[in-house]
């Protein structure tokens, strides 16, 4: 540990390019983030298929590259066709389960995430997958090398993420999920369809889900059951931002993707994780003494 | 539908029928007639399906070619071998079951093992309560040869040998330059799990004997999808020779880094090249020169009587599956173990089990897929793990030199 952090004092390009590395990382764990954060905060319902939906979506991709297109072309086929499956999901499971307690729509989840690894590897069996771009790299300076398909997925996340967050303010449907998150029972008798506002979020978050599979065939691989890894940052991310923070879930997502990178680096690999749930630990601990702080005032 | 008297008595019926079969079956028992019942429970579905359909063809492959060839001489009676398949689903708790199955319900006397390290460990535990021997090829984890188990062949080289041979390797091209070996750097990404730690182990060894000096050590995650840390790490160190390890999702995302980072380290080493198919997905340009570690190659130059030559082998296997464009290794040790048995069968010339375990303990053979000779843990120790080089795409042995069917490219020079 101690030679890693003298390493990095005296290569400090290191640090620089370790944490633009991890903000193209965090991308994506935020985009993926912010849609569970999304069913959670509206829904109630923890979504434990989250990761596996991601997966679906870069299976999409991969077989969009079968078929002998280009892997961004199944960007858009992916939102379209994961808002339609994510509407079919919530007709017929999540409906069910939206105002039961939490742990049915854990169970429901959990075997929605089953499900989807177990089709996935009938289908295409449990190698492990990936879909070139090939859109190539360019250096800064004589040390960083960016690859074009990261920084892309970074702006389309961040394009993704401000388009949702626009249509969360001005539109219609997203004055209505926000005002079915503070309270259902009061949109309802201000006229609100709550099951209409309901299935589309679970679709959105689909579809965001999608789009995020794209990028990850395209920047690591996939395999059937890779979906908890995705599942397990996404969890962590909405946790430590607290719920009904979108903004800060985003930010988290950078966040993370930057410390378990230098974590990484510092700490060593086998680390990176526990670096990354550490901090979650202290981000909570360090909410429950401001909670308690306020408590007093309020006394 | 209304259930009637009737309706009852004939699911009775039908209820009694499968006990009595079931009664049949345990009464069957090892051997039947002229046919020996070999048992496997192997993962014909789940995450190993594919690996263990290798295994099964190669079990399967073995038997026809013993059959064809006159079957099993015991006791001046000629046998024909069988097997008894079960899917264990990939997951250890369903091997460990179905292994009491076959051997408390079928009364199967004679096990061949499942595919992966974990499933053996699942197994072996089960096979060794009843005494039954078992002949393994799939499962290469150095901890399954350190219980002392009695009942457990392996005919495949244990996991710490996987690596072990790249040091010897970069040691021989340091002192070529004029080098001495201990001034070789090695940086090493290893996946923490049993079998990608066993690898590591090994390594740490040969690394030590060299005086070898170790400057990254990172253990990857379960969960990793990234490993941009250690190899930047491995940028700014410059080592002489970088070691992975982390089953095909290890070697998969590495293979795919490692071009995108420009790593430029001369020797590169990895398992599980060939299951991760770099090759077809990366290019032979990007590939070029990684080191990949295997159990046996077709172009080797071991034979037998009954199969020929690893090539034979190779072109025969393909013409019963044609499927198949290159036989993996792991088909070529499910056969191995097949002929192990016959071997054993003919030797003991007995079906009691602990003449079986002793004519096993006493195997000194040569096969297509090598030397075939197990120490007093179980384990194979008569056939080295040979490196294969990725060359302009193809897989040639280049280590060690006695099997060697190319040259060594080194330092390596890929296409990024």
């Amino acid at each position: 540990m101690i030679d890693n952090l003298y390493l990095l004092t005296q290569a400090p390009i290191l640090g620089v390019d370790l944490i633009i590395q991890g903000l193209f990382i965090g991308a994506v764990f935020a985009l993926i983030a912010y849609g569970l954060a999304l069913v959670w905060g509206v829904m109630n319902v923890k979504n434990l298929a989250q990761g596996d939906m991601v997966i679906l979506g870069g299976y999409i991709t991969y077989q969009a590259t079968l078929w002998g297109y280009h892997p961004i072309v199944a960007l858009p086929a992916a939102i379209v066709l994961m808002f339609m499956l994510g509407w079919i999901i919530y007709v017929l499971i999540i409906r069910r389960v939206v105002d039961r307690d939490m742990f049915t729509s854990l169970l429901a989840t959990f075997g929605l995430s089953l499900l989807i690894q177990q089709v996935l590897n009938l289908i295409y069996g449990p190698e492990v997958k990936v879909a070139e771009s090939g859109f190539g790299d360019f250096e800064v300076g004589s040390f960083i090398i960016i690859q074009n398909v990261r920084l892309y997925s970074l702006l389309l996340a961040a394009a993704l993420a401000l388009a949702i967050v626009i249509f969360m303010k001005k539109s219609r449907m997203g004055q209505a999920i926000r005002a079915t998150a503070q309270d259902a029972r009061a949109a309802r008798v201000l006229g609100i369809d709550t099951d209409q506002v309901y299935a589309f979020t679970y679709a959105l978050n689909a579809s965001i889900c999608g789009a995020a599979g794209v990028l990850v065939a395209m920047i690591w691989v996939i395999q059937p059951y890779y979906g908890i890894v995705y599942s397990i940052r996404a969890f962590i991310i909405v946790t430590a931002a607290g719920l009904g923070n979108l903004p800060g879930v985003i930010l988290t997502g950078f966040g993370l993707g930057v410390w378990e990178n230098v974590a990484g680096f510092v700490f060593g690999a086998e680390f990176a994780v526990a670096a990354v749930v550490i901090m979650l630990v202290a981000v909570l601990m360090y909410r429950l003494v401001q909670l308690y702080r306020v408590r007093q005032v309020v006394r | 539908m209304i259930i009637t008297r009737k309706h009852m008595r004939t699911v009775t019926a039908a209820v009694a029928g499968v006990a009595a079969l079931g009664l049949a079956a345990t009464a069957e028992a090892k051997v039947e007639g002229d046919t020996i019942i070999l048992g496997s429970a192997i993962s014909l579905t789940g995450k190993y399906a594919t690996n263990g359909i290798h295994a099964q063809k190669g079990y399967e492959f073995a038997v026809d070619k013993i059959n064809a060839a006159g079957g099993v001489t015991v006791d001046g009676k000629s046998y024909k071998l069988k097997v008894t398949y079960y899917d264990d689903e990939s997951t250890p708790a369903r091997g460990a079951q179905l292994a009491e199955r076959l051997i408390n319900q079928d009364g199967v006397k004679y096990m061949l093992g499942p595919y992966s390290s974990g499933l053996t460990k699942a197994i072996a535990p089960v096979t060794e309560k009843y005494k039954i021997p078992m002949v393994e090829a799939e499962g290469a984890s150095r901890s399954l040869f350190t219980q002392g188990y009695k009942y457990l062949f392996a005919v495949l080289s244990t996991s710490e040998q996987y690596l072990a041979s790249s040091i010897a390797l970069a040691a021989e091209v340091a002192e070529k330059q004029g080098k001495k070996a201990s001034d070789v750097k090695i940086a090493m990404a290893f996946e923490n799990d049993p079998f990608s730690l066993d690898v590591r182990a090994g390594v740490v060894d040969d690394a030590k004997k060299y005086g070898m000096n170790i400057v990254i050590d990172d253990k990857l995650p379960r969960d990793l999808s990234d490993m941009t840390s250690t190899l930047t790490k491995v940028k700014a160190l410059k080592p002489d020779l970088l070691l992975v390890s982390g089953h095909s999702k290890g070697a998969a995302t590495a293979g795919r880094q490692i071009q995108e980072m420009k790593i430029d380290t001369p020797m590169i080493a990895m398992t599980h090249c060939e299951a991760a198919d770099v090759v077809g997905k990366y290019g032979a340009g990007a590939t070029e020169g990684l080191l990949c570690p295997t159990q046996w190659s077709e172009t080797l130059s071991y034979k037998d009587d009954l199969m020929g030559s690893a090539a034979q082998y190779h072109s025969d296997f393909q013409k019963t599956y044609p499927e198949y464009k290159t036989v993996p290794y792991q088909t070529a040790q499910a056969t191995a173990a097949v002929m192990v048995w016959a071997d054993a069968f003919e030797r003991a010339n007995s079906f009691d089990t602990d003449k079986l375990r002793d004519a096993l303990a006493a195997t000194d053979m040569m096969t297509f897929y090598g030397g075939i000779k197990f120490s007093e843990a179980g384990n194979n120790v008569a056939k080295p793990m040979v490196l294969r080089q990725i060359q302009d795409g193809e897989y040639l042995v280049v280590a060690p030199s006695k099997w060697a069917a190319a040259e060594l490219r080194h330092p390596r020079k890929p296409e990024y």
